[in-house]
């Protein structure tokens, strides 16, 4: 059975094996910018980190043969690139959104600058866990092929939700990230709990990176993201600031992103481009939806967006 | 926004014992950024080392390919042109407060406005032709920045997020209307837009290769420092920026001089995305995301968010945009080099920001 003759069936088959397999990288980066948003700052340049990511995941697996080490690689880049964001943001009087835009256009800088020499070799892939074998149907089979990544994503995103909710570190993160004052009051260094949910934040979102150049797309190249470094901060606003909500919101919009191509599959292909702004449009209107001037959203970490 | 001392305020007439002008605080407000760009050379010569290039000889070639000719300089002022008009975008609500990066976005609505309008108008005489496309991509790009100051006062809506947001949607229209509704049948490698008539393109200054969309540039520049710092609405707006409940509370209206600037911001970065139609490119396509937007918002952060600076920072980074090529030919670098040095010069401007206050010999000795 060819995917002409599924039909419609195709199309949501399409849309949903793009769900999980577009969505990984976004449920790493937003998980990552749930826990650096959380201790109260923003870190608008995980787009940087994820490609510094995607660039390491891939020289190591190249050099090494192995892309589990790829995947290390990845998260120590990341780690490496939140260090800098978190020096520069717990300084006084630094905007933390300018300094995300910074690092956005120095970690993608820095990612085509080093990995120039690898966009022609090809480097050893992660082998992806094939759920499909009951079905007779390569297209359900090649649809249930699923990246390792998403399950470690999955995994860390209920982890983070019992982190924020029974362990005292988690704690800390929150009041860190709800009023500093109240934080340092209680004997807690306001400092380094930013500098660590950052550094943490950013090596998840490097290892969002190693999904994309070790599974899907599964090469290098200068283009191999398409901002969804960007969009985890909107993803954050969506999932209110919740990991395991950020696994919902990232299913839906790498579904979102999956439609045009998966309706020209079946030769629909009005408006194919304007699908491509999905995503966006979604998240505006949800913005608009649910925002008021009046109070900050439900969730919200009361200090995000303050200046100190 | 610390600098405020520097530049002469409405409210010193106030207070009648304030002494002229301090040339203590007018140093650190250019010692601070001027060393802060020194430290990104210095970086930047180091990761060149590493790179195995000698650092000494790189700058050399980078002035050279910038400044060093005729020809170079050209160059330098063609790309400088859509900065200065971009880096409005972020520079003009930033002083009212809003960190808006919708420049790229803004650009391309105002160049999609700018060819719509000149492929409407094939006939007209060329300074009308001119005057509709400045003006469609001033309104187009305009209207595009104040979605999101209406999102912003009308909602909430975050509008660094939002503008961001924009920016995207922005390019997956320039990519529909240019793959079908205007799509050129005979641009088969890089689908385009039909051609602007040859006529009514932006003309060049003189012999030379720079066009007219320079002295927009300027223009907008100057009209934005004189908007801001010597007028009664750059006053007010400064009034938001510094504290947004007094100045309500001073009864201010927010949302109108919000959205007021919200519109001349994306009008300049509109102008710019005309500028790249009518004198660059000739139509629309997918070069018209050049990347401009977001080395405007650089250029705006770098300059403080200041017009005359705005034109000097824009010109320099004109410079640096322009050596891209050389730095890839003579010296085996990647054409990234150029992205990872707006990096490092992004990185140390926003650290010197915390080192405001810190030196005691900037401080005025109190009487």
């Amino acid at each position: 059975m060819t995917s002409e003759s599924m039909g419609w069936w195709g199309v949501l088959l399409g849309v949903s094996a793009g769900a999980v397999r577009g969505g990984t990288p976004f449920l790493l980066v937003s998980l990552g910018e749930c826990l650096t948003e959380k201790s109260g700052k923003i870190n608008l340049g995980l787009e940087g980190t994820l490609l510094m990511g995607a660039m390491s995941a891939y020289a190591f697996s190249y050099k090494t043969g192995s892309p589990w080490i790829g995947v290390i690689a990845a998260g120590i880049a990341g780690a490496l690139m939140g260090a800098v964001h978190a020096f520069l943001v717990t300084r006084p009087k630094v905007n933390d959104i300018a300094a995300g835009i910074a690092m956005l256009i120095f970690g993608s800088g820095l990612a085509f600058f080093l990995g120039k020499p690898y966009i022609q070799p090809s480097a050893p892939q992660l082998s992806p866990i094939s759920l499909g074998g009951w079905s007779d149907t390569a297209q359900i089979q090649a649809a249930l092929k699923i990246s390792p990544i998403f399950f470690l994503g999955a995994g860390i995103a209920f982890a983070m939700n019992w982190f924020f909710r029974s362990t005292r570190a988690g704690m800390h993160v929150r009041a860190v990230g709800d009023s500093p004052a109240a934080a340092r009051a209680l004997g807690i260094s306001v400092e380094r709990t930013r500098i660590l949910s950052i550094v943490a934040g950013s090596a998840l979102a490097g290892v969002g990176g190693a999904h994309l150049s070790l599974f899907y797309p599964g090469a290098w190249t200068e283009a191999i993201s398409s901002g969804q470094g960007l969009m985890a901060v909107a993803l954050v606003i969506f999932s209110r600031w919740n990991p395991v909500h950020c696994l919902y919101a990232s299913l839906v919009f790498g579904g979102a992103q999956a439609v045009g191509p998966a309706l020209q599959a079946v030769g629909v292909s009005t408006g194919y481009y304007l699908w491509n702004a999905s995503p966006y449009i979604l998240t505006l209107l949800v913005m608009v939806a649910t925002c008021s001037p009046k109070r900050t959203l439900v969730g919200a970490p009361g200090a995000l967006g303050a200046s100190s | 926004m610390t600098t405020l001392a520097t530049t002469s305020q409405p409210s010193s007439a106030t207070i009648p014992s304030e002494p002229g002008w301090q040339w203590r605080p007018a140093l650190e407000a250019v010692l601070i950024p001027v060393g802060a760009v020194m430290a990104a050379l210095v970086l930047f010569g180091l990761f060149c080392a590493a790179q195995g290039a000698n650092p000494l000889s790189v700058f050399a070639a980078i002035k050279r390919a910038a400044f060093g000719s005729w020809y170079a300089l050209q160059n330098t002022l063609v790309r400088a042109a859509p900065l200065m008009l971009t880096a409005l975008c972020t520079a003009l609500p930033a002083r009212l407060g809003l960190v808006v990066i919708g420049n790229e976005g803004a650009l391309v609505a105002g160049g999609l406005g700018a060819v719509a309008a000149g492929l409407a108008v094939p006939t007209a005489p060329p300074a009308l032709a001119i005057a509709i496309m400045t003006l469609a991509g001033m309104a187009c790009g305009g209207l595009w920045i104040s979605i999101v100051g209406l999102m912003h006062y009308k909602r909430g809506v975050n509008e660094t997020i939002s503008s961001l947001l924009m920016n995207y949607i922005a390019i997956a229209i320039l990519n529909h209307l240019v793959n079908g509704p205007m799509r050129d049948p005979s641009s088969l490698n890089k689908p385009s837009s039909y051609p602007i008539a040859e006529a009514n393109l932006l003309p060049r200054l003189g012999e030379s290769e720079v066009h007219y969309g320079l002295i927009f540039g300027v223009i907008a520049c100057l009209l934005a420092w004189i908007l801001m710092e010597h007028s009664t609405f750059g006053f007010k707006a400064r009034m938001i920026g510094g504290n947004i409940r007094a100045a309500r509370m001073a009864g201010l209206p927010v949302a109108r001089l919000g959205l007021t600037t919200c519109f001349l911001a994306g009008s300049a970065a509109g102008l710019a995305g005309m500028v790249e139609v009518a004198a660059v490119h000739g139509r629309a396509n997918e070069s018209l995301a050049a990347g401009y937007g977001y080395a405007g918002i650089l250029v705006a952060f770098v300059a403080r968010h200041r017009g005359l600076p705005i034109i000097l920072v824009a010109t320099a980074l004109g410079g640096i945009l322009a050596s891209g090529g050389i730095l890839q030919r003579q010296f085996k670098l990647p054409d990234a080099s150029i992205l990872v040095f707006q990096g490092l010069v992004f990185l140390t401007v926003l650290y010197s920001d915390s080192l405001y206050g810190k030196f005691k010999f900037f401080k005025e000795p109190s009487v």
